[in-house]
């Protein structure tokens, strides 16, 4: 009896650990960014849902896309910058000592604000990239995945006569798409999204923001955006962050039908920002 | 209302002050534009004058001498006019080839590191100051250092002694180009690499160097170019010979140093063998440079 208790006692910890690890995709806890010695971000903690839509709204210089940049280590990749805190991605965190930030980035893909193709390969040299740099060299494997991700990307359609065509022959609305399935195609469980409609115009966004609905069936979708309807939109929850602190955080309806701060109310309201 | 013809009449009134200006300056400007047109069309001309008649000169008295025996047979005996200049035609192909076999590696290599593994240390910007001052040398002072480095120590004027100089001449170049072409490929396609959690030599490798190619390319085409004209450092590693390559250690002649060999001597036909020398020359340079770049165009895309 006195043996069994503090083994019940574990059993139950261990259970708890293991339904927040399945509710939290992502758990961001006390995360700084810097830039030198300033500090773009302070001590954020926020925990991300699996198979969610996330969106980070604020004013420009707020540090959202450096929060983002943060969780998968792409935010020190910018000279001068650094980290500090933990971001555990299940169960994981991925700044420990011991962990590659390529291991990480390969399952935590990223889309960027300006769509970033390869300049000196095709539509489908594009998508394959990474399974390829990675060391996939199974053609058929390749070509099935390319595919897949071209239309998880709801692309295919429209360059399947034409995939061997350079990248940069695309629309810019389809270049980001497929920047979106060449993220795809490395199967990633988390897709960061940096403003990826803001150099496009509404039909490419809206294309866009359909894609989301669909992907977050699948992923767990990060996304930053300057448009707070698109966040309303698209979004689950959302996150609301001023001058390098995260203001508020919450189920999207919540934040944009009844917010807690009054910062966050005066933001979505427009009244500055 | 009145609010909104006095937006309307001042809106009028600076399209008029416009109108006018442009209109008084507009003669003023098309005057201009003509003589910056008809000036950067002159500098053409002056840019492209000696280099043109230069070429003429040398296709008008080489053509004449070139024959397949001038391209295939060694020299005849000394004024006989009789033989060719296989030797240095061969002698100039290995040489410089081997030279660039050893520079482009060795350049493009150094050049990775400088633009995309070095940060700004000490050490990158000790080498990226000498390695500008070895673009500044003298060749004959290259040329000294392998006599004495390479000639001295195998004690026979050589092929290798020769291309070893040829390359440190080429390789600050090589360096240089692509550091700075590098440099201009934008970080977004990099940055998109890292997210796709790609290793970053797989990243400088496939996705930065085939943007900087062509840049690369022309790079190692002039250096080659460069090479491929220099007497001075061959005089002091190769020695020039009147006889077929006969080994990596041995002597070799070259095309420059027999051009300069011929034009020292005193008899006519010398000098027109001396001119059809010159030809060739130009004529190998443009087919390696159409050539290299046909290669890589080939490659580029399916």
């Amino acid at each position: 009896m006195a043996i069994e208790e503090p083994i019940e006692e574990k059993e139950v910890e261990k259970r708890i650990v293991q339904e927040s690890a399945e509710k939290y995709k992502v758990r961001i806890e006390n995360v700084n960014g810097w830039y030198g010695s300033k500090r773009a971000i302070k001590d954020v903690n926020l925990n991300v849902k699996e198979k969610t839509v996330t969106a980070f709204i604020g004013p420009s210089g707020c540090g959202k896309t450096t929060l983002l940049r943060c969780l998968n280590r792409m935010h020190e990749m910018t000279p001068g910058a650094h980290a500090d805190g933990r971001v555990v991605v299940d169960g994981i965190d991925i700044y420990d000592k011991s962990i590659d930030p390529v291991v990480i980035r390969r399952r935590i893909g990223m889309v960027f604000q300006k769509p970033n193709p390869f300049p000196t390969m095709s539509i489908f040299d594009n998508v394959a990239a990474g399974l390829r740099l990675n060391g996939l060299k199974n053609k058929t494997i390749v070509r099935e995945i390319v595919e897949e991700s071209l239309r998880n990307a709801a692309l295919w359609d429209e360059v399947k006569n034409e995939i061997d065509k350079p990248g940069m022959s695309l629309s810019g609305g389809q270049q980001q798409r497929l920047c979106i399935a060449r993220a795809l195609a490395m199967q990633p469980e988390v897709l960061l999204m940096d403003e990826p409609t803001s150099s496009l115009d509404p039909i490419g966004s809206s294309k866009i923001e359909e894609l989301l609905r669909t992907l977050k069936d699948s992923v767990t979708i990060i996304i930053v955006t300057h448009n707070m309807q698109q966040a309303a939109r698209v979004s689950d929850f959302t996150a609301f962050m001023y001058l390098g602190d995260l203001i508020e955080y919450g189920l999207t309806n919540q934040i944009f039908m009844k917010p807690e701060k009054e910062l966050t109310e005066r933001y979505i309201s427009g009244k500055f920002g | 209302m009145t609010v909104d013809s006095n937006s309307n009449s001042i809106g009028r009134k600076y399209s008029d002050i416009l109108q006018k200006t442009v209109n008084s300056k507009y003669k003023k400007r098309i005057f201009l534009n003509r003589l910056v047109t008809i000036f950067t069309i002159v500098c053409v001309i002056a840019a492209i004058v000696p280099l043109g008649s230069i070429l003429l000169e040398v296709i008008k008295n080489g053509a004449t001498a070139i024959s397949l025996e001038f391209i295939t047979q060694p020299q005849g005996s000394i004024g006989s006019g009789n033989g060719g200049v296989g030797p240095a035609i061969q002698g100039t192909i290995i040489v410089v080839g081997l030279a660039s076999l050893i520079a482009a590696p060795v350049g493009v290599l150094a050049g990775i590191y400088l633009s995309e593994y070095s940060k700004h240390s000490t050490f990158a910007d000790l080498v990226r100051f000498f390695n500008d001052v070895l673009t500044g040398l003298p060749s004959i002072v290259i040329g000294i250092v392998g006599y004495i480095v390479i000639v001295l120590s195998i004690g026979s004027f050589s092929v290798l002694a020769g291309a070893i100089s040829l390359s440190i001449i080429m390789i600050p170049i090589v360096v240089r180009v692509t550091e700075e072409t590098l440099k201009v490929v934008p970080y977004s396609f990099r940055e998109a690499g890292h997210s796709l959690g790609i290793s970053k030599a797989r990243i400088t490798l496939f996705i930065v160097l085939p943007g900087a190619k062509n840049g690369i390319l022309t790079g190692i085409v002039i250096a080659i170019s460069r090479i491929a004209g220099e007497t001075a450092p061959l005089i002091m590693t190769i020695l020039g010979t009147s006889l077929f390559f006969t080994g990596i250690t041995g002597p070799v002649d070259a095309l420059p140093l027999r051009i300069w060999r011929l034009a020292s001597q005193p008899y006519e036909s010398a000098h027109a063998f001396g001119w059809g020398s010159a030809l060739i020359l130009i004529l190998m340079i443009l087919a390696m440079s159409v050539g290299l770049r046909y290669l890589a165009q080939k490659r580029a895309f399916k």
